[in-house]
């Protein structure tokens, strides 16, 4: 697992109180983890400070899985 | 029309001197302080050292953490308290129409520990605004009947009463209201309050409102004493049920007392001060014994707001005389601040609470922390001082002022068919 998956996955953990073996890359974050629409915009938030990115909203719409949370940091993430 | 009758059939607290309901009235009948340095912050900077913080609560142990973490103490506390008394109450939400259930919930300020979280972190940032999303819903003061009705499913009226340090004298008179018109069949009615942190002790002395007795944090909450020198900060929360009478026999309800009348008034006189003569307060007292159809002849104890500082006492006490002449002599008072301290939008939860047990038990808790008499204080007045003292209590009042000249009374008296 790269570091940058590692990295998402806690944050994940952390905010949505799961536990680390429901988040898969296919776990959505609404149907799986048990998140709400807060939740969601809270987790882009800590991806951003995470990573020091800034994910604009058209893109943080498109980010609804673990994986493609971690596909998106990978390819944008210097 | 005919008003319907309005019984309390559950209580819940919880407060610096106790975690439940039986926990604070014993430590209320045992004289006990909830004074101490404050735990949650550092105080090397501040004028005011100690508080009386709630102790022992587990915020994540209570809600877990996930769920913990997006409410603001005030919330925990007001799920906390109100957890319990729904238990207390024998409720069970699924055999009731939960429409006909409200949450009516006082908070004078709400969650300011979230507030000052958020700003801090936006002043230390870049002028990004980097913003939590649950900043705001984490933070507005109706948010507490909110999430107590999410938890139940009620479906009644809900919303939040905001009137300072008599906030939740008046969301209790408003549950009474609503229920007596017969707008709803039960409330979750109470307050909750968490102020104790930078915000608020930097901002209560910057009024030079709080005791700065740091040498001896226990004794600092002494109302009615002549070297009173200010409140000292509380937190915590109360829950009382209100239920409509007929409602509560119907299902077999323990019935504490019966919530008799309400009263509402202003000084309109200045910001912070209370007016000189205590005209508000007396206003105040005489509307509440007027809606509950009472006379002071009828009262045994008044829970006085009694706050500890210099000029909020004397003016009680000239309200007092007002309201109740020579039958002040006859009735004990106290305030139940010296042992709690004032928990602001909670303080006139807690404090029905202790007027109603007071009904309920025929003893008066004390008004602790009494060293030097104040001579300007007419010495035929019972203060209740330092011991709680037995005597039939047939009806009690408690009292709530707040900032900006807010004013609200409540009178309970024993149950009778």
């Amino acid at each position: 697992m790269s570091d940058i998956a590692s990295r998402v996955k806690a944050i994940i953990v952390e905010k949505l109180g799961v536990d680390e073996s429901e988040v898969t890359p296919e776990a959505s974050f609404t149907n799986d983890l048990g998140a709400d629409s807060l939740d969601t915009v809270e987790l882009i938030m800590e991806f951003e400070k995470e990573f020091n990115v800034a994910i604009p909203d058209d893109q943080a719409e498109t980010i609804g899985t673990v994986g493609q949370a971690i596909d998106y940091l990978e390819k944008n993430v210097k | 029309m005919e008003f319907k009758r309005v019984v309390v059939t559950g209580l819940g607290a919880l407060t610096p001197i106790g975690n439940t309901v039986s926990e604070y009235w014993n430590a209320l009948l045992n004289g006990v302080s909830g004074a101490a340095f404050i735990k949650s912050f550092d105080t090397t900077h501040f004028k005011t050292k100690f508080a009386c913080e709630v102790k022992n609560f587990d915020a994540d142990a209570f809600l877990g953490r996930k769920d913990a973490r997006k409410l603001d103490p005030f919330v925990q506390y007001a799920l906390y308290s109100t957890e319990e008394a729904v238990k207390d109450a024998g409720l069970d939400f699924d055999k009731l129409d939960t429409s006909r259930i409200g949450v009516i919930w006082g908070s004078g300020i709400g969650g300011l520990k979230t507030f000052l979280d958020e700003v801090v972190n936006f002043a230390k940032g870049d002028g990004t605004p980097r913003f939590n999303p649950f900043f705001i819903p984490k933070m507005i003061a109706d948010i507490a009947p909110g999430h107590i009705s999410i938890k139940y499913g009620l479906r009644g009226p809900n919303f939040t009463t905001v009137s300072a340090c008599a906030s939740s004298n008046n969301s209790l008179i408003d549950a009474f209201t609503y229920i007596r018109l017969g707008r709803a069949n039960m409330f979750i009615s109470g307050g909750s309050e968490a102020i104790i942190n930078e915000a608020g002790i930097g901002g209560f002395n910057a009024m030079h409102a709080l005791s700065t007795r740091n040498d001896d944090p226990a004794t600092a909450s002494r109302p009615f004493d002549l070297d009173r020198d200010g409140f000292v900060a509380g937190e915590g929360a109360g829950t009382i049920i209100l239920e409509e009478l007929e409602h509560a026999k119907a299902r077999g309800a323990k019935i504490y007392a019966e919530m008799m009348g309400g009263g509402m008034s202003a000084d309109a006189y200045h910001m912070t001060a209370p007016h000189p003569e205590g005209l508000g307060a007396a206003l105040v007292m005489k509307a509440a014994l007027e809606d509950a159809n009472m006379q002071p002849s009828d009262i045994d104890y008044v829970n006085v707001h009694g706050t500890s500082t210099p000029i909020g006492d004397p003016q009680e006490v000239k309200a007092i005389q007002q309201a109740y002449g020579d039958e002040l002599y006859r009735i004990n008072i106290s305030s139940t601040k010296s042992m709690t301290g004032h928990l602001l939008g909670a303080a006139g939860a807690v404090e029905a609470i202790a007027a109603i047990l007071a009904v309920q038990n025929d003893i008066v808790p004390p008004t602790i922390n009494h060293f030097t008499d104040d001579p300007s204080f007419d010495p035929r007045i019972n203060f209740t001082f330092n011991k709680a003292q037995k005597r039939v209590v047939r009806a009690a009042q408690s009292n709530g002022f707040g900032f900006g000249g807010h004013n609200a009374s409540v009178i309970f008296k024993k149950y009778e068919e």
